[in-house]
């Protein structure tokens, strides 16, 4: 612990020198800026910008590129909270509750909250980071794809479980999801599947394109015609900041969000996505008022973000511990590293100190140039909501074609963007909830690789999901949930869902 | 008709054409599935979700309550998005951006012309510099070079 804290102040004495921290800044600027941009995510925004930091030394750009990563994750929820455009698939449960928020004129407190969630579950998830590294990285690496299908499987249950209305109403949309997410190459045989021949499908559909559609351009088709479109909003410097009640309410979840996030983020693979889709799930379950969720719950909004948050840091324990990205954003960080120079592993810590706690402290100190930046930039985010909904809606609408586009600069994320739009409009006039889809999309090729993996590695066997502790544990839970889904169809009782869309249909009424 | 019958109706015909295109799919089989063999398979559970929407769906909104005032809107933005895709790379990033605003501005809301003019504009410039000049986002040029 000494020799930890001893390491910790050299990392600080090497962030906090005043080249170190200007870096930090540049980095959380730019990765502001690119952030907000939908479709430029912290992934895109760390790859585009790599090649601005050959020339710095390795700490620099380490550094800013951690700046760049925090940077964008701010500023990814910032148009999912003011515009209802998720900037990748983890801030898609941040647009449900923060874009409620911000429609009641509460769109500074969801701001500030999202802000200060970030940083404490940034922070918090550090210090694990930090000291629990080692430990944890040999527990993620017992995952092999028998644990990862059961956890990918695990995670749609819960989503499909938590989520309001029919369980049935939400498994059939992340179904919907699943086989969207079969299009493309098959990855083990190199079959084209569903592409007719549009070579840019050989990849798959995009989570991006489908999510701005099916959250972005579907609000603004549902919204932009109605007969008294939504109302200019004027908030006072006072309305910009959370209330004392706010604040309360968004502690715990901040709280759980942070654990929750850290422990699955160690898992390889989306777990920075699975992280937020579960905290909203947990907190709308364990909320007292069940029925504010999805017309701006403070929970909404902080649950997930702090989850998404740590669940990136800990995404970073087995990279900096053994070497080995357990995701996109680490790999890219991984490669960044390596071009300069540094091979993350367990012999980082003791070959070079300086550099791997320089990282761990560059994170502190990117936290909080972060929130030293972005609170008093709410007040300016939030005039975006007094432009009239019809001079702002235009200005979105282009702002998503954009943001679509560069991401693989193709314009067949532009169509299936406009596809998921209308799709999402008419989903949205039947009641259904469509971020069951988006989960979906993103975990059909991770789910059917792990699958068949799985059966490879046991000679077909399913045998073998049961025969593994980690997996038959989490199907095991899995099984619970579907019993639980299921047994108001049995008994014809009603089940807390039932409650909950009797109460909404209630308010509807009044 | 309720709005649970029409999506579970949807969602029948959906995996019926899974069904059909997957027909020059590999299958595989249980032991050692084919490409074909879990978008077959999501497909049968698609089946039954919607089968089970259709069947348990009578106590669902009407969908003839849904109110569909803003449709003339929906369909204009439709339209322009299509035209963006369309013209996206043809035309460039600047031309086509400040096309499809001004047409969304001054047509469908109704908006001042050199109001929506100039927003069009300084909207369509000012990103092009922001995100393809600044922060290197390459973005299509047209073949004016616009």
């Amino acid at each position: 612990m000494t020799e930890t804290l001893h390491n910790l102040v050299l990392g600080f004495s090497v962030a906090l020198s005043p080249p170190i921290l200007l870096y930090a800044f540049v980095g959380c600027v730019v990765g502001t800026l690119v952030g907000v941009l939908p479709g430029v995510g912290p992934l895109a925004g760390i790859s585009l910008l790599l090649p601005a930091t050959f020339g710095l030394d390795a700490t620099r750009a380490i550094v800013m590129l951690a700046g760049i990563y925090y940077g964008a994750m701010y500023g990814g929820s910032t148009t999912s909270i003011l515009m209802r455009i998720p900037g990748e698939a983890a801030s898609v449960m941040t647009c449900i509750d923060g874009y409620a928020m911000a429609r009641k004129g509460r769109a500074g407190a969801a701001l500030a909250i999202a802000a200060v969630g970030s940083y404490v579950a940034g922070t918090v998830s550090v210090v694990a980071l930090m000291l629990l590294a080692p430990p944890l990285a040999s527990f993620a690496l017992r995952f092999g794809p028998p644990e990862y299908f059961a956890l990918l499987v695990l995670g749609l249950l819960v989503l499909a479980y938590m989520s309001s209305g029919s369980m049935l109403r939400a498994l059939a949309m992340a179904t919907l999801g699943l086989l969207l997410g079969m299009i493309g190459i098959d990855q083990m045989t190199g079959y084209f599947r569903y592409s007719y021949g549009v070579v840019e499908l050989g990849d798959g559909i995009g989570v991006v394109p489908v999510a701005v559609g099916l959250f972005g351009l579907a609000e603004i088709l549902a919204t932009a015609g109605l007969p008294a479109p939504p109302p200019v909003l004027r908030p006072t410097l006072r309305e910009l900041l959370p209330t004392r009640q706010e604040w309360r309410d968004a502690a715990w979840p901040i709280g759980r969000g942070t654990v929750l996030g850290f422990l699955i983020g160690i898992v390889p693979g989306s777990a920075h996505i699975i992280a937020s889709f579960v905290s909203y799930a947990l907190e709308r379950k364990l909320s007292k008022r069940p029925e504010e969720f999805g017309q701006g719950a403070v929970a909404g909004v902080a649950g997930p973000e702090s989850a998404n948050n740590s669940a990136t840091s800990g995404a970073f324990v087995p990279m900096l511990a053994l070497g080995v990205p357990s995701g996109p954003i680490p790999a890219v960080m991984l490669a960044a590293m390596m071009v300069h120079g540094v091979s993350p592993g367990p012999l980082l810590i003791k070959q070079q100190p300086e550099l791997f706690w320089g990282f761990i402290a560059s994170m502190y100190v990117g936290n909080v140039v972060l929130l030293i930046l972005n609170l008093p930039l709410v007040g300016v985010f939030v005039n975006i909501l007094r432009v009239p909904y019809p001079i702002l809606y235009p200005s979105i609408l282009a702002f998503c074609i954009l943001g679509v586009y560069a991401v693989n600069g193709s314009v067949v994320d532009v169509w299936i963007m406009l596809l998921m739009g209308a799709f999402g409009y008419l989903l949205r006039k039947l009641g259904f909830e469509t971020a069951p889809i988006v989960l979906g999309v993103v975990l059909a090729p991770m789910i059917e690789m792990a699958l068949r993996q799985s059966l490879a590695m046991s000679d077909g066997q399913y045998a073998i999901f049961l025969e593994r502790p980690i997996s038959a544990t989490l199907l095991g839970v899995g099984l619970v949930l579907i019993t639980l889904g299921l047994k108001p169809l049995v008994t014809r009782s009603l089940d807390w869902r039932a409650r909950l869309a009797l109460a909404e249909k209630g308010d509807e009424h009044r | 008709m309720t709005t649970d019958r029409v999506a579970g109706a949807a969602l029948v015909v959906l995996a019926l054409v899974v069904f059909w295109e997957s027909r020059g799919l590999p299958l595989g089989g249980l032991r050692n599935p084919g490409p074909a063999y879990l978008p077959v398979a999501l497909a049968l559970v698609l089946l039954g979700f919607g089968a089970l929407l259709v069947a348990l769906g009578k106590g669902a909104p009407a969908v003839s309550s849904l109110g569909w005032t803003e449709w003339r809107h929906a369909v204009a933005i439709f339209v322009v998005c299509a035209f963006a895709a369309l013209a996206l790379e043809r035309l460039g990033f600047r031309v086509t951006i400040a096309l499809s605003l001004a047409f969304l501005l001054r047509v469908v809301e109704r908006q001042g012309s050199i109001f929506s003019a100039v927003l069009s504009v300084a909207f369509a410039a000012g990103a092009f510099l922001l995100f393809d000049t600044f922060l290197r986002v390459p973005l299509p040029r047209g073949p004016l070079g616009l």
